[in-house]
């Protein structure tokens, strides 16, 4: 099969598949099409995984891939692929105009106005070329770095699934009909190490510690990536399970990223206009506790969430969520914005197919004036929850019950581990029993929380 | 050698290309290279206020290569399959061995495969008119079931896998791997309350299964009951309790709880709870557990694996004594057993590793009336909405999205989301009662690891767990539901 001459490497990279996007768009429009947007992606990704200080993986590789959605009047349809080529490109094109046919004529269906596209000026501190920058023996001592640093913590940390060291960059194009054509490079590059510590008796624990940045200067060091990574390993061993109880629950930053995830499904437009969420028909209402901020803020530079524009092409922007606890937006998409009488926040994600979901920015909870530690002294007795696992939230009830693993506090501290536990409640109420918010919070990733502890929870044990 | 080719005829390859690709890979040494072809087309379509607005329909071809040399695994993937990418690619693969170049075995040897599911107009070139007609029926049947079902959300999606596989070992394999489903959820409101309902179902099966063996109506019909019946039902309880599990998807219970810790990586690198324990009593003896690949048209089925092995079935556990583990090719070696046919992968961009397919329990004798009348106070689950293991301490959880109480050896009152949670390695040997009914289920399960999404499926007969942590809110403490 033939391809078109866009490889990674060519400086006019840029312009050619730009170039591309728009000349799709335009083949749509005329074989029939009303409207149309094609978006092209394509990526290189690099990763290595050393175990007990052996290299066990290495994967080097790049693809690309183009995605076109197209309207007749108001039914639209999507085709991606993978082939470049000019055959299988007119097949991509033809088959989505086919498909528009079959589809049903939509009221609100079709691609935003366009007064409301365009894109956020500069390169946003998103794209740092030195994520690739190492030669690849260096690439593999990161890892080692990591993996060792944790194995070197403790005689009781015997194994490991290892240390790893990944990068990867990314170059999405988005074009349409009404004449918006926008670009952008992301990088990304992380270290992480994953410990297992074992007790005389056997009992084995595992936990991990990552550290993740869009240029390789700021990374963390491997060192104190290893050391955290133990740490959090080690606090687990010995973990017992606790009888049933209702205490105050604190959540780490890692876990309490749930909550807040909890809250973007109820805040998602799609889930509003169907009446699928809890939180629908809530503006402007109280629902959650007066110290309560949700902030969703596509601009912030660096951000692991930032876009300069949305996957519709509309600029991203800063919206507030939560005020005081008062529900003062909703997070939209075109779309969803028609559906409910609204202007959309920016928040379309668009994956090659489909129609354009609805996605975060950086969206965070805004920190409190409490350290961790300040929050947990004020505990005679309650769970410090540090991991998570299995996914019983229902988000048309707010029904919450969850598989949990963490810390038993006893006067004020830390006292054991403890595991085998559930920590159930309903979400309308959580949201109003967030009775602390730590000060720590910390993007790792594009939804970020500080600490929180939350009351009235029932924790399940024996 | 007279398959169809698809690789051959598509894009042109010759076993000759084959051995150069090879070649390239263990260029720099290595004990083993493999290539993995891969031709995906998919459709999709979406149902939603009763109106189809979505429609996407895709391709996306590929071709990854792998140099195992020791335990270190070079991968390197292309999206072009022209001549030049693949050998770029398997020099970048080769970059994990440094030492002399070795030279694969020469002619390929391709084994005699089954042929689970054999279809013979796949339905991702069905016409489309036929899918619009399946959600459309889907959406009406689920809001003619009652005039509280408020919202309906029909979908369908099929694809068509082309693979084939080769090795510096010989082998080559090819398979055409189709794979279907249609799920439909629901939104019940009253005043007073509002639930959800889910129900879906497929396997690597044609369109006219949806005509035929399980119609739109019987999935929307479905997910509907479960949307009305959990507008009434209460808060669970919260302790440890008798728990009975119903039959079919239930059996997500072992994928979660033993099948995760089974799969040979884990056990080679000592990471697994279940480490050291072949030929140790993990489950009560009325518990037998098998994970087969062999079972035609379903989803968790596969002629060979993702490394070109034909599957097969497998015991796990026999009679509560723990028989072996999953394994790919990798983990075959390195620990000197035999490769299960478990080397699978999401797609040509993904290293292959150890993989369930279906997981079940065989039946046992017991009547499941008998099973739920022994219960004197306790849960009984029969759907569950998803699970999750830590397959280092043996912890797992899954949460159940349809659930009874029961009471005096009757099933009384629905309860709302219970979340199960449990010790791999100790929950089975809690396994007092098994019931003769084994069912597998419908066709819906996607199991992840490490980031990786392969279709598998479940099953097991009704159980009875004599002590199993329940996680509900009912404000009144264990003491008092139990009494």
């Amino acid at each position: 099969m033939s391809t078109t001459q866009l490889e990674t490497g060519n400086p006019k990279l840029a312009t050619d598949l730009k170039d591309l996007a728009q000349d799709i768009v335009r083949r749509a429009m005329s074989g029939g099409a009303t409207a149309a947007e094609c978006v092209i992606r394509e990526g290189d990704e690099f990763s290595t995984l050393v175990r007990l200080g052996q290299v066990e993986t290495l994967k080097e590789s790049g693809s690309k891939a183009v995605g076109v959605r197209v309207f007749y009047g108001k039914r639209a349809a999507s085709t991606y692929s993978s082939d470049f080529s000019r055959a299988g490109i007119d097949r991509m094109l033809s088959s989505a105009l086919e498909l528009a046919k079959i589809t049903s004529e939509d009221p609100y269906a079709g691609i935003p106005d366009p007064s409301q596209f365009g894109a956020l000026p500069g390169d946003l501190d998103l794209y740092f070329p030195d994520v690739y920058s190492l030669p690849g023996t260096e690439r593999i001592n990161y890892a080692r770095r990591t993996e060792k640093a944790a194995l070197d913590y403790d005689p009781r940390i015997k194994n490991s699934e290892g240390g790893s060291f990944d990068a990867a960059t990314g170059h999405k194009i988005l074009a349409n009909s009404h004449g918006f054509v926008g670009e952008c490079r992301r990088s990304y590059c992380s270290i992480a190490a994953v410990p297992i510590a074992q007790t005389e008796s056997g009992a084995m624990q595992r936990d991990y510690w990552f550290s993740v940045a869009r240029s390789l200067s700021r990374l963390e060091s491997p060192e104190k990536v290893g050391t955290i990574a133990a740490q959090r390993t080690l606090r687990r061993l010995g973990a017992r399970k606790v009888k049933t109880a209702h205490v105050p629950v604190v959540f780490d930053p890692m876990v309490a990223n749930s909550i807040l995830d909890h809250i973007f499904e109820g805040v998602n437009g799609d889930s509003v206009y169907r009446g699928a969420s809890f939180l629908a028909g809530k503006l402007g209402q109280k629902i959650a506790g007066d110290s309560v901020n949700v902030i969703d803020d596509g601009t912030m530079p660096g951000g692991f969430g930032t876009s300069p524009f949305d996957g519709e092409g509309v600029p991203t922007r800063r919206t507030v969520v939560i005020e005081n606890g008062v529900l003062k937006s909703y997070l939209l998409n075109s779309y969803s914005a028609r559906k409910l009488g609204l202007q959309t926040t920016a928040n379309a994600s668009r994956g090659l197919a489909g129609t354009p979901g609805i996605g975060p920015g950086n969206y965070f909870l805004q920190p409190g004036t409490k350290t961790p530690q300040a929050i947990i002294a004020g505990i005679p007795e309650g769970l410090y929850v540090t991991e998570f696992l299995g996914h019983g939230v229902n988000l048309v009830t707010g029904d919450y019950s969850r598989g949990a693993s963490g810390l038993w506090i006893s006067g004020g501290e830390l006292a054991y581990p403890v595991e085998e536990i559930t920590v159930a409640g309903n979400l309308k109420e959580i949201f109003f029993n967030i009775f602390e918010i730590g000060n720590d919070l910390e993007f790792r990733g594009a939804v970020a929380c500080p600490t929180i502890r939350i009351d009235g929870l029932t924790v399940g044990g024996e | 050698m007279d398959k169809n080719r698809f690789f051959f005829q598509h894009y042109g390859l010759n076993e000759r290309d084959l051995e150069r690709y090879l070649a390239a890979a263990l260029s720099a040494g290595g004990d083993y290279a493999d290539l993995y072809f891969e031709y995906l087309s998919s459709t999709s379509l979406m149902v939603d206020e009763s109106m189809v607005k979505s429609a996407s329909q895709g391709i996306s071809a590929g071709c990854g290569v792998r140099v195992i040399a020791g335990e270190r695994t070079g991968y390197a993937y292309t999206d072009d399959l022209s001549r030049e990418r693949i050998l770029h690619a398997a020099h970048t693969a080769a970059l994990i061995a440094s030492g002399p170049a070795k030279t694969p075995t020469v002619g390929f040897q391709e084994k005699p495969a089954r042929s689970l599911y054999p279809v013979t107009l796949p339905s991702v070139d069905a016409e489309i008119t036929a899918k619009v007609e399946l959600v459309m029926r889907a959406d009406s049947a689920a809001r003619a079931y009652d005039r509280r079902i408020k919202e309906v959300r029909a979908s369908y999606a099929d694809e068509l896998r082309h693979i084939l596989v080769v090795a510096s070992d010989g082998t080559f394999a090819e398979d055409s791997q189709p794979l279907a489903r249609m799920n439909v959820s629901c939104i019940a409101k009253t005043d007073a309350s509002s639930a959800r309902g889910s129900s879906g179902g497929g396997g690597r099966v044609a369109l006219d299964f949806f005509f035929g063996e399980k119609t739109p109506e019987y999935f929307a019909n479905e997910s509907a009951r479960q949307a009305i019946l959990q507008l009434d039902a209460r808060e669970a309880p919260a302790g440890e309790m008798e728990v009975v599990l119903g039959p079919g998807w239930p059996g997500v219970l072992l994928h979660e709880a033993i099948g995760h810790g089974l799969e040979a990586d884990f056990n080679r690198k000592q990471t697994s709870a279940f480490t050291g324990l072949i030929g140790k009593r993990v489950a009560s003896e009325k518990c037998t557990v098998v994970d087969n690949g062999t079972m035609p048209w379903r989803r968790g089925s596969l002629n060979v694996d993702d490394e070109g092995q034909p599957t097969q079935n497998t015991m796990l556990i026999e009679k509560g004594i723990l028989k072996g583990y999953l394994s790919d090719k990798l983990s075959a070696r390195l620990m000197g057993v035999s490769d299960t046919g478990n080397g699978r992968r999401e797609s040509y961009e993904h290293i292959p590793m150890p993989r369930m397919t279906n997981t079940y329990m065989l039946a046992g004798e017991e009547d499941p009336q008998d099973i739920i009348h022994s219960v004197k106070r306790g849960v009984y689950a029969v759907n569950f909405g998803g699970g999750q293991v830590d397959i280092t301490n043996g912890k797992f959880v899954f949460s159940a999205s349809e659930a009874y109480l029961i009471e005096d050896g009757q099933i009384t009152a629905p309860i709302k989301g219970a979340t199960l949670i449990g010790n791999g390695p100790d929950v089975l040997t809690r396994v007092s009662m098994v019931g003769n009914d084994l069912k597998l289920d419908e066709g819906v399960g996607t199991c992840g690891k490490d980031g990786q999404a392969v279709p598998v499926g479940v099953g097991i007969p009704t159980i009875k767990i004599d002590r199993l942590t329940v996680g509900g809110t009912a404000k009144k403490d264990v003491s008092s539901f139990m009494q």
